[in-house]
C-alpha cells in the first residue's frame, strides 16, 4: 500500500481512539465530582497533568475547573489534542484515504465529527454524562465498523496498530489520574472514597464489570494489575501491546526485505516487560514512574513506524 | 435458498402508498402539485404548454400530482440530509470554521425520451470520433490545417495547444478517453452542443450519487419509468483504462492522480478510485525512474501502468511544463513518450475544447468523417474574424460573449442581462484581444420543474453526458448525465460555482435495453 495512505490510516485511527479516550477521561471525572464530597482533592487538575500539556493549559486558562478543563479537552480547537481537534484531523485523514475505507467507515467518522461539532456550544457550559456516553457509543460503533466492514489486510493492520498504541497509552494515563488524586491522601486508602475512585477508573476503561467478576472487591494491587497486565481484557496495556505486536507482525510479513523493522523489535521488548513484570514491584518502585516509562516506549514505537514504513520508499 | 432464521415474522415489507402504480386511484382530494405550474412560454422538458406530461414523463408527473402537499419537500430534505451525512460536500473556503455544503440537489428528475436519446447518443459518438481524429492530426501531420479547414494561427495560439505533444502517438490513437460534453435545448426543443470538456471533466460522481439517493427515495417509480442505469460507469471506466495499458502489459496497475484533498473535485477523484478499486495517488506518491512510473509504498517502489489523471496538462510534469508545479511528477512525460505509462486523457487534448476551435467541430466532422454533424453547435461568432467582430460589437445586448481561456462560468457576458457599463467593458476587452472571445446568440434554455420554496417552478437546465472512448470505434455514452439547473429564478447560469444545482437524469429505455432496478433488488 502507499506509504502516505499507511501513515494517514495509522493517524486517523490514533486520533479516533484519542477522541474516545478524552471522553472517557472527562466522563470519569464528572462521575467523581458527583460521587465525592466537595472537600476532597481537586478532580480537574490531574486531567490536565496527565495530558503532559500542563504549561499550555495554564497559559491559556489559569486554574483548572470544570468548565475550562471540559473546554480544553473536548472542544478547544487551538489545542492540538482536544477531542474536536482529533476528530477533525481524523476526518481529514479519512478524507485523504477515503478510497481505501469502507463507505460505512467514512460516513461514521463524518457523523461523529458533526455530532461533536454541533454539541460543543451546549456542552462547554453544561457538560452532561449523556453527551460523553454518546461519544463513547460513536467510538464503539466506529471500532465495530472498522473491524466488520474492512478486509483485515495491511491497511486494517495499520489502523489496528494506531488504535492499540493509542489505547495502551491512554489506559496508562487513566490509571495515572489516580496517582495524582490518591497519593496526597494516603489515609484514604481502603476507604469508601477510595473504592469509588477505583470503580470510576475501571468504568472509564469499561472494565468495572470484568474486574468485579474476577476479584469482587476493590484492591489496589488487583486494580493496577488489571489496568497494566490483564491478559485478555481488551483495554489493558498488555493486551493492547500484544494486539499491536500481532498487527505489526502481519505488516512485517508483507515486507520484501529480510531486515526486521525497529518498531517490531521495540514492541516485542515492551510486550515482554508487560508480561513479566510483577504488580508488587511496580507499586514498590512507583507506579507513576513505571507508567512514564511505558509511555516513552510507546512513543518510540510510533516514531520507528515512520522510519520503517512511512518514509521507506522515498528516494533520498 | 433456505431463508435464515429471523427473530420475528412481523416485519412487513415497506410499502409506500405514494409510489403505488399509476392506475391506483388514491382518492386524495388535494390539488395536484403541478396544477399551478407555468411554462411561461419556455420549452419544458417534463410537460407541454398545457402542462400535460410529455410521453416518457407520464408516470413521474402522475406521481408528483398524487403526492400530498409538502411530500416533495420532505423527500428533498431527506436526500439533502443523507448527502450531508455521506460527506458528499465541498468546503466553503471563505469561511474560517470550514463550513461545508452539499452541492444543491433538486428532487425532481429530468426525463429524456428514448427517441431523443438515440439522437444524442449518435451525435456524441460522431463528435468524439472526429475530435480524436483532429487531435491525432493536429499533433501529427496537420492535414486539416494544411488543407485550409482551420486556420493555423487559431490552433497554435490556443493556450491549451502543447507543442511538447507534437509527434506523440497515444495507444489506440485515442486522446480523449473521458469527455463531458455540455448540451442545451432551446425554445424549440432542439439539442445543441454548448461545449466539449476534454481535459478533466468533473461531475460524474454527482450523477452516480444523485441516482443512488433517488433510488432510495423513489423506489417503485424507477422500474415503472424504465430508467436506463448509470451505475456501471466505474466498471466501464476501469475497462477503458485497462484497454489503454502500454503494449505488453496484460494486468496493468491503474491509479487515479489527484491534485489532493484541497481540490474542489477531490471527492470525485476519491470516489472513482474507490469504486474502481484502484489507488488514488498524489504527485508526491509517484517517482519516475528509468522512464517508468512508480508509487512509493510501505514495501518499496511499485510500477504504475495507467494513470487516470485529474491534474491539468501543464501541471503533470514540472520537468516538461510548469516548473513551479508541485502537483505533478517530474519525468512523467518522458515515461509517457517512451510508452511505459498511459495517461487518460492524453496531454494536449485541451486544444480541441478551446472555445474558438469548438466553432470548427462541424467542419472537422465533415473533413474527417465526410458526414454532417448530427448535433448542431450553437451558432458562434469568432471575434478574431473581422466580420464577426463587427457584428458582435454592434449586438452586444443580444449576445452571450465568452472568454476562450476561461471555464466554470467565469469570463462570460450575458448581453441582455448586462448593464451598459459591463457591455462597454467587454467591448474593450474584445478589441484588445479578439482571439480570446467568441459570441453566441442567447438561447432560451429549456426548463424543468424544480422545487423553489416548496413549490414547483420552471428552472433552466443543461446536460453533461460523459463519454468513454477506448478506441476509434469503441465509444460509450452514459445514458443521461449531469443535469445542472440554475436555481435562481430566470438565471441561465448553471455552474455550481455560481449557485447552480443538479438533478437526476432519467433516460427511458427502449425495448430490449437494460433498465435500472430499484435499490432493494441490487
Amino acid at each position: 500500500m502507499l506509504s502516505r495512505v499507511a501513515e494517514s490510516i495509522y493517524w486517523m485511527s490514533r486520533q479516533m481512539e484519542r477522541a474516545e479516550n478524552l471522553a472517557r477521561f472527562l466522563e470519569v471525572t464528572l462521575h467523581l465530582t458527583l460521587d465525592q464530597p466537595d472537600s476532597l482533592v481537586d478532580p480537574w487538575g490531574p486531567l490536565v497533568q496527565i495530558t503532559g500539556d500542563n504549561e499550555w493549559f495554564h497559559d491559556k486558562y489559569g486554574t483548572p475547573n470544570q468548565q475550562s478543563v471540559v473546554n480544553f479537552l473536548a472542544f478547544d480547537t487551538d489545542y492540538h489534542s482536544s477531542m474536536l481537534t482529533c476528530l477533525r484531523a481524523a476526518r481529514e485523514n479519512a478524507k485523504s484515504v477515503r478510497e481505501t475505507l469502507s463507505s460505512e467507515a467514512f460516513e461514521q467518522i463524518n457523523q461523529f465529527y458533526h455530532f461533536v461539532c454541533d454539541s460543543s456550544a451546549s456542552q462547554i457550559t453544561d457538560p452532561t454524562a449523556a453527551f460523553f456516553d454518546n461519544v463513547r457509543d460513536y467510538s464503539l460503533l466506529w471500532s465495530g465498523i472498522l473491524d466488520s466492514t474492512m478486509s483485515h489486510d495491511q491497511c486494517w493492520h495499520f489502523a489496528n496498530v494506531g488504535r492499540l498504541l493509542e489505547r495502551a497509552d491512554k489506559t496508562t494515563r487513566i490509571l495515572d489520574v489516580k496517582y495524582f488524586n490518591l497519593l496526597p491522601n494516603v489515609s484514604d486508602v481502603g476507604t469508601a472514597i477510595d473504592d469509588l475512585q477505583w470503580s470510576a477508573l475501571l468504568l472509564a476503561i469499561s472494565g468495572f464489570e470484568a474486574y468485579r467478576r474476577e476479584h469482587h472487591l476493590m484492591n489496589i494491587e488487583k486494580v493496577v494489575s488489571f489496568f497494566l497486565f490483564h491478559q485478555t481484557f481488551p483495554r489493558s496495556a498488555r493486551s493492547c501491546v500484544a494486539g499491536a505486536h500481532w498487527s505489526l507482525g502481519e505488516i512485517e510479513k508483507c515486507s520484501s526485505t529480510e531486515l526486521r523493522g525497529e518498531a517490531i523489535q521495540q514492541i516485542e521488548a515492551l510486550k515482554h516487560r508487560l508480561t513479566e513484570s510483577q504488580v508488587k514491584e511496580v507499586l514498590a518502585g512507583g507506579m507513576h514512574q513505571f507508567i512514564d516509562l511505558v509511555q516513552i516506549e510507546l512513543n518510540q514505537i510510533g516514531e520507528s513506524l515512520t522510519y520503517d514504513y512511512f518514509n521507506v520508499a522515498r528516494p533520498s | 435458498m433456505v431463508p435464515s432464521n429471523s427473530q420475528s415474522q412481523s416485519q412487513s415489507q415497506n410499502s409506500d402508498p405514494v409510489d403505488a402504480s399509476p392506475n391506483t386511484t388514491s382518492g386524495s382530494t388535494h390539488a395536484p402539485q403541478l396544477a399551478g405550474y407555468q411554462c411561461d412560454g419556455f420549452f419544458d422538458e417534463m410537460v407541454d404548454q398545457q402542462t400535460t406530461a410529455r410521453p416518457d414523463a407520464e408516470l413521474l408527473v402522475d406521481l408528483i400530482n398524487r403526492m400530498p402537499p409538502g411530500e416533495l419537500l420532505r423527500r428533498q430534505n431527506a436526500i439533502e440530509r443523507s448527502l450531508y451525512q455521506m460527506g458528499i460536500t465541498f468546503t466553503v473556503y471563505s469561511d474560517e470554521a470550514g463550513t461545508e455544503k452539499i452541492m444543491p440537489f433538486d428532487v425532481v428528475p429530468r426525463t429524456i425520451s428514448a427517441m431523443l436519446w438515440q439522437h444524442i447518443d449518435a451525435g456524441l459518438k460522431q463528435r468524439i470520433k472526429a475530435l480524436n481524429m483532429f487531435l491525432s492530426d493536429v499533433y501529427g501531420d496537420q492535414n486539416i490545417i494544411n488543407d485550409g479547414i482551420i486556420p493555423r494561427d487559431i490552433v497554435e495560439s490556443a493556450p491549451s495547444f502543447l507543442p511538447e505533444c507534437m509527434g506523440l502517438k497515444p495507444p489506440r490513437d485515442v486522446w480523449c478517453h473521458i469527455t463531458g460534453t455540455d448540451l442545451v435545448r432551446d425554445n424549440s426543443g432542439a439539442v445543441y452542443v454548448l461545449e466539449d470538456n476534454l481535459r478533466c471533466p468533473s461531475g460524474v460522481s454527482y450523477v452516480l450519487q444523485n441516482r443512488h439517493v433517488m433510488k432510495r427515495n423513489f423506489p417503485q417509480v424507477f422500474s415503472g419509468s424504465r430508467v436506463r442505469p448509470v451505475n456501471d460507469y466505474p466498471s466501464r471506466l476501469y475497462s477503458m483504462l485497462q484497454a489503454i495499458a502500454p503494449a505488453g502489459v496484460t494486468n496493468p496497475t491503474i491509479a487515479v492522480l489527484t491534485p489532493g484533498v484541497y481540490n474542489s473535485a477531490y471527492y470525485e477523484h476519491s470516489y472513482l478510485a474507490q469504486q474502481m478499486g484502484v489507488e488514488l495517488v498524489e504527485g508526491r506518491d509517484l517517482v519516475v525512474k528509468n522512464k517508468h512510473v512508480y508509487m512509493l509504498t510501505t514495501v518499496g517502489l511499485q510500477k504504475v501502468d495507467v494513470i487516470y489523471r485529474r491534474v491539468d496538462d501543464t501541471f503533470i510534469d514540472p520537468k516538461t511544463f510548469r516548473k513551479d508545479s508541485c502537483l505533478g511528477v517530474a519525468g512523467l512525460m518522458d515515461a509517457y513518450r517512451a510508452g511505459n505509462v498511459s495517461l487518460a486523457n492524453a496531454p494536449g487534448t485541451g486544444v480541441a475544447d478551446d472555445k474558438v476551435v469548438y466553432a470548427y467541430v462541424p467542419a472537422m466532422i465533415k473533413y474527417y468523417l465526410g458526414e454532417e454533424a448530427i448535433l448542431a453547435n450553437v451558432p458562434t461568432y469568432i471575434c478574431q474574424r473581422d466580420e464577426d467582430r463587427k457584428f458582435v460589437l454592434a449586438n452586444l445586448d443580444k449576445l452571450v460573449v465568452k472568454a476562450a481561456g476561461e471555464s466554470g462560468g467565469y469570463g462570460i457576458l450575458i448581453g441582455p442581462h448586462a448593464s451598459p457599463e459591463e457591455r462597454a467593458e467587454f467591448a474593450e476587452k474584445i478589441r484588445l484581444d479578439p482571439r480570446n472571445y467568441i459570441a453566441q446568440p442567447t438561447l432560451q434554455l429549456s426548463r424543468v420543474p424544480t422545487l423553489a420554496n416548496g413549490i414547483l417552478e420552471g428552472r433552466h437546465v443543461d446536460l453533461r453526458p460523459y463519454i468513454l472512448c477506448s478506441g476509434q470505434d469503441d465509444i460509450w455514452v452514459m445514458p443521461g448525465g449531469l443535469t445542472r439547473v440554475a436555481l435562481k429564478k430566470g438565471s441561465l447560469v448553471v455552474n455550481s460555482s455560481q449557485g447552480g444545482g443538479s438533478k437526476d437524469t432519467w433516460v427511458t429505455a427502449e425495448a430490449g435495453q437494460e433498465v435500472a432496478v430499484d435499490w432493494q433488488n441490487e
